[in-house]
């Protein structure tokens, strides 16, 4: 089933879907339902870091090396735990400058220098090229091993095929095609590509599902499982050697440890990363998932490499077959037709998905960044006068995706057949890496400065082309090999691979070396020996401290000058289209809460920086700066002037933390105050409360003594019985009253704090001894019955034997009073647990509702209906029980039923010293 | 604010470790002759190493402190 017609068929079935899947994103996205709105979706279109490199490129590499493909994937999973900090810096400061490529960041970044926009540009484009050649290879050759099945033959005679029969090149004009129609179908003012993202998501699980699909049919279908294949490795013994790879090997661990910094750069600075990672990132949050799934993403295509390349070797012992076909030659050699259809698709899918992101992002830059620049200052292009440009963008975005992936053909041509897939692209990697001097020095360090970021990228890019691209063409024949062996005019000191008489590195190491130290050393020398312009110094700050600044106008600040308000929407409608125009004025105004056109809008700072910004959307900021320029008329701001404006707002931010502070500190302040007010007030109420309970108490009685006492002076003749009587009562109301006033008096003591204590060690049994037996007579006489229940002997308390005397009298007569009138019975417990003494006094009265259990503590509280029952007490008994234990550090609670009489205990906590031996010689 | 910058130097100590378990002296420790349950040593570390590393910013990134 693997003709030629099925392949192509299927492939362009395939594609066919990709652009239905794209299409369906693109009007989900139309109607405000994103379905790329996911950390999920974003996390896989970051696996289009895994091309057909990753697919085929991986298991060749390994094939030679063992574990040398790894640092290309752990390198990134190093970096991802920093992209925590450095990643959502980029994010924020590339959606508040409304950056569209990695050109336009680091253009931006000093000073919206379109020079420096077309400086990166240009290393990109041709970094890029060999990275694009090897996905034109890679397809191409996946092509070709299929249609010959079932014989397996190796597609290295390409370079003598007629032009017509050449796959590269017809791959490389479908997917020119097919990105056209892709990512440009039309200009979007924020640069978003939905619908792009939405299918890279889905070709990151194709590619993914067909490598493991291919992995656990060569693992645990032709052999048993990792450790078979492996077990049959090590028999080998040239494969046995590969099982400790980093050994013996010339710069084994600094090759290692180069190639794992270069990957770490390469996952930031990646025109396609940087698009996919930061241009369309939709929602910083979602960076916070793809810390950890973009790492198991890569973890899982990785994890049937080493098997497969073994599998590989194992089966195809002589060497005929390249390596990098291992991942479709195998299956192929099983005849597992299907599989193998699934592997092409899968590598298909991995190329595509680098090719459509990659171009797109470079098509971009070439726009914005390289073209746009000099086309605007061309003067008799008359572009300024052209009523509508976004035709014009449009043609040249296209036209650079055509371009692009033709120089990536011709490099393919020139250059591909000397390199594995991996060193080609690792050569790509190199060339990337030269961006993170000026993009990571000039989000951390204000003092780079525009002259620096052109020194180190020149410097950088021409080391590498000296080191890497030279020799590279050169070792295809199109230069000569001399250039490489003796060095150029025969200097070897010269000579490209090993500059300056540095030898024993693989050519990437060494390259990294030597472009790593022109390029920081001359952006740092360059940096340190020139000054900000007013635009740098501005941007600088505005990169540097993205989180100190406010919204997106923070730029407005740093303009002066007059602008009419027609002019900047013609500017604006000329390059996004007077639909997207209007609206953006609309969205302006709207926040404004202005209602256009009926209200007059004015053409101030902050308008202005709005057209700026929405046009640097569409054709980056170089560029914006250009056009806005042209048709404003601006003062230039100095550097001291930018300086102050700087500072000013710094010394904003400062006295705004102050004032919070101050207003925190004043709330607080204020919340302590109305306690302290609540607390007085409740005070005072409490105060008044007592005065009228007090009051009331105290004339009860003294009614009553009136009244008998008036009764017995009105009335001289009045039985002697009768007398008696009521000289009784008057007595003991009169008792009442002087017990009332002593319990106040004591109240009023212990409250203020004046009572006097007397701590000493005391024993509770004896204590409780004493006191009952005390009571026992009035017991007694009461016919209450009384049961005692003391231990042996319990450890001594420290309080005041006095008071803690007080406190069970108090308790012993409320059950005295409240027990039952019949059958009377009073229990009296003490027990120790938990390091406390307790006193347990219970009686089989009517019991305490649930509701007083607490409320039967405070001042003048009795249990009961105080209404209709005759109040028993005085009320205080058990507040000043309470005052007491609480002193001590002990407590006391009620516990009780109605109809099941009340249990009142207290506690005391036992002290740290032994009690006193009872029954000593004293 | 507090757990944001919490985390993020939780990362960048994260990082470090991984430098460190990435590169010569720990990774010649590991490349040597032998198998883990059929595996060979250096190989069996590296995953291994590296799926923990990865488990690490999963807990860091998705914990609540």
């Amino acid at each position: 089933m693997l003709q030629g017609w099925v392949i192509v068929a299927t492939s362009f079935a395939y594609l066919g879907l990709l652009f239905a899947i794209a299409y369906y994103a693109d009007r989900r996205a139309d109607a405000g339902r994103s379905v790329i709105a996911s950390p999920y979706i974003y996390s896989l279109s970051l696996g289009v870091y895994a091309t057909a490199w990753t697919f085929y490129g991986s298991v060749g590499r390994a094939a030679a090396d063992g574990v040398g493909f790894l640092p290309i994937y752990i390198g990134p999973t190093l970096m991802i735990a920093l992209w925590w900090v450095v990643m959502r810096k980029i994010i924020r400061i590339s959606k508040r400058n409304r950056i569209t490529s990695l050109a336009d960041f680091i253009a931006s970044r000093y000073g919206k220098s379109a020079l420096l926009g077309g400086l990166v540009t240009v290393i990109a484009v041709v970094g890029i090229l060999p990275y694009i050649s090897l996905q034109l290879k890679a397809v191409s050759n996946s092509f070709t091993i299929v249609l010959q099945y079932p014989r397996i033959v190796m597609p290295d005679k390409v370079g003598e095929l007629p032009l017509m029969q050449d796959t590269a090149l017809a791959v490389a004009l479908i997917l020119a095609a097919f990105t056209i129609v892709f990512g440009t179908r039309h200009l979007d003012a924020a640069e978003h590509h939905e619908g792009m993202v939405a299918a890279i998501a889905f070709e990151s699980l194709v590619k993914l599902l067909a490598f493991l699909a291919v992995g656990v049919f060569i693992t645990f279908g032709i052999y048993d499982g990792f450790g078979d294949v492996f077990a049959r490795a090590a028999d080998v013994p040239k494969l046995a050697a590969m099982m400790t790879p980093l050994e013996g090997v010339a710069g084994g661990y600094a090759s290692w440890m180069w190639l794992t910094i270069l990957s770490m750069l390469a996952i930031m600075f990646l025109p396609r990363q940087f698009q996919v990672a930061v241009i369309e990132n939709v929602d910083e949050k979602h960076l916070n998932k793809a810390i950890w799934l973009f790492p198991v993403y890569m973890i899982a295509i990785n994890i049937f490499v080493l098997p497969i390349a073994f599998g590989g070797l194992l089966h195809f012992p002589g060497g005929h077959v390249d390596a990098d076909t291992f991942v479709l030659t195998l299956p192929m050699v099983e005849h597992q037709e299907l599989l193998a259809l699934l592997v092409f698709i899968g590598g298909l899918s991995a190329a595509t998905g680098m090719v459509i992101v990659e171009t797109i992002a470079l098509s971009t830059m070439v726009c914005n960044d390289l073209l746009m620049p000099i086309l605007l200052r061309l003067p008799w292009l008359k572009l300024n006068q052209r009523k509508d440009l976004t035709g014009l963008l449009l043609g040249i975005r296209r036209g650079a995706i055509v371009l692009v992936l033709l120089l990536g053909y011709l490099y393919f041509r020139l250059a591909g057949e000397a390199y594995a897939l991996v060193s080609i692209g690792l050569i790509s990697f190199a060339a990337v890496a030269q961006f993170a001097p000026a993009a990571l020095g000039g989000i951390f360090w204000k003092g780079g400065t525009r002259r620096g970021a052109l020194l180190g990228l020149s410097a950088g890019f021409a080391v590498w082309i000296y080191t890497l691209l030279l020799p590279a063409i050169a070792r295809s024949g199109w230069l000569p090999i001399g250039l490489l062996e003796q060095g150029p005019f025969g200097i070897e000191l010269l000579k490209p691979q090993q500059l300056f008489g540095l030898t024993r590195l693989d050519h990437i190491t060494h390259a990294m070396i030597w472009s790593m130290l022109a390029n920081i050393g001359a952006y740092v020398l360059g940096s340190l020996s020139s000054t900000h312009s007013a635009e740098e110094h501005r941007q600088a700050s505005l990169f540097v401290d993205v989180f100190k600044q406010g919204g997106e106008g923070g730029g407005a600040r740093f303009w002066r000058g007059t602008a009419s308000v027609p002019e900047l929407y013609r500017l604006l409608a000329r390059f996004v289209g007077s639909v997207s125009a209007e609206s953006a004025i609309n969205d302006y105004t709207r926040a404004k809460g202005l209602q256009y056109p009926k209200d007059p809008l004015q053409a101030d700072a902050e308008f202005v920086h709005y057209v700026e910004m929405q046009l640097a959307g569409a054709i980056g900021a170089a560029s914006a700066r250009i056009m806005v320029a042209s048709v404003v008329k601006e003062e230039a701001l100095t550097v001291e002037e930018v300086r102050e404006i700087l500072d000013e707002a710094s010394q904003v931010v400062v006295y705004s933390h102050r004032l919070e502070q101050k207003s925190r500190e004043l709330e607080a302040a204020t919340a302590e105050l109305r306690v302290a007010n609540e607390r007085l007030t409740e005070l005072d109420r409490l105060k008044d409360d007592f005065i009228s309970t007090v009051t009331h108490e105290l004339r009860t009685p003294l009614t009553s003594i009136r009244a008998f006492s008036e009764i017995l002076l009105d009335d001289p003749d009045m039985e002697l019985e009768q007398r008696r009587n009521f000289l009784g009562i008057i007595t003991k109301e009169t008792a009442r009253l002087s017990r009332l006033i002593n319990q106040v008096l004591d109240l009023a003591k212990l409250e203020s704090g004046a009572a006097e204590w007397q701590e000493s060690s005391i024993d509770m049994k004896e204590l409780v001894a004493d006191t009952v037996a005390g009571m026992s007579q009035l017991f007694r006489e009461k016919d209450v019955r009384l049961e005692v229940d003391l231990p042996e002997r319990v450890p001594a308390v420290t309080a005041d034997f006095d008071r803690i005397v007080q406190v069970l009298l108090n308790l012993l007569s409320n059950a005295m009073k409240f027990c039952d009138r019949e059958h009377g019975e009073v229990r009296v417990a003490l027990t120790e647990h938990d390091a406390q003494l307790q006193v347990a006094v219970c009686d089989n009265g009517p019991g305490i509702s649930a509701d007083d259990h607490a409320a039967i503590f405070d001042k003048f509280r009795q249990g009961g209906d105080t209404l209709t029952d005759k109040p028993q007490g005085t009320g205080l008994g058990l507040h000043i029980s309470r005052h007491i234990v609480e002193r001590f550090g002990g407590k006391i609670w009620a516990e009780s039923r109605p109809g099941e009489g009340a249990c009142f205990y207290f506690t005391l906590p036992i002290s740290a010293a032994p009690a006193p031996a009872k029954g000593g010689n004293t | 604010m507090e757990k944001f910058e919490v985390k993020a130097q939780r990362l960048v100590a994260l990082c470090m470790l991984g430098v460190v378990l990435f590169n010569y002296p720990v990774l010649a420790l590991f490349n040597v002759a032998g198998t883990v349950f059929g595996i060979p040593v250096l190989y069996a570390y590296i995953f291994s190493a590296w799926s923990l590393l990865t488990a690490c910013m999963a807990y860091i990134v998705e914990s609540k402190a």
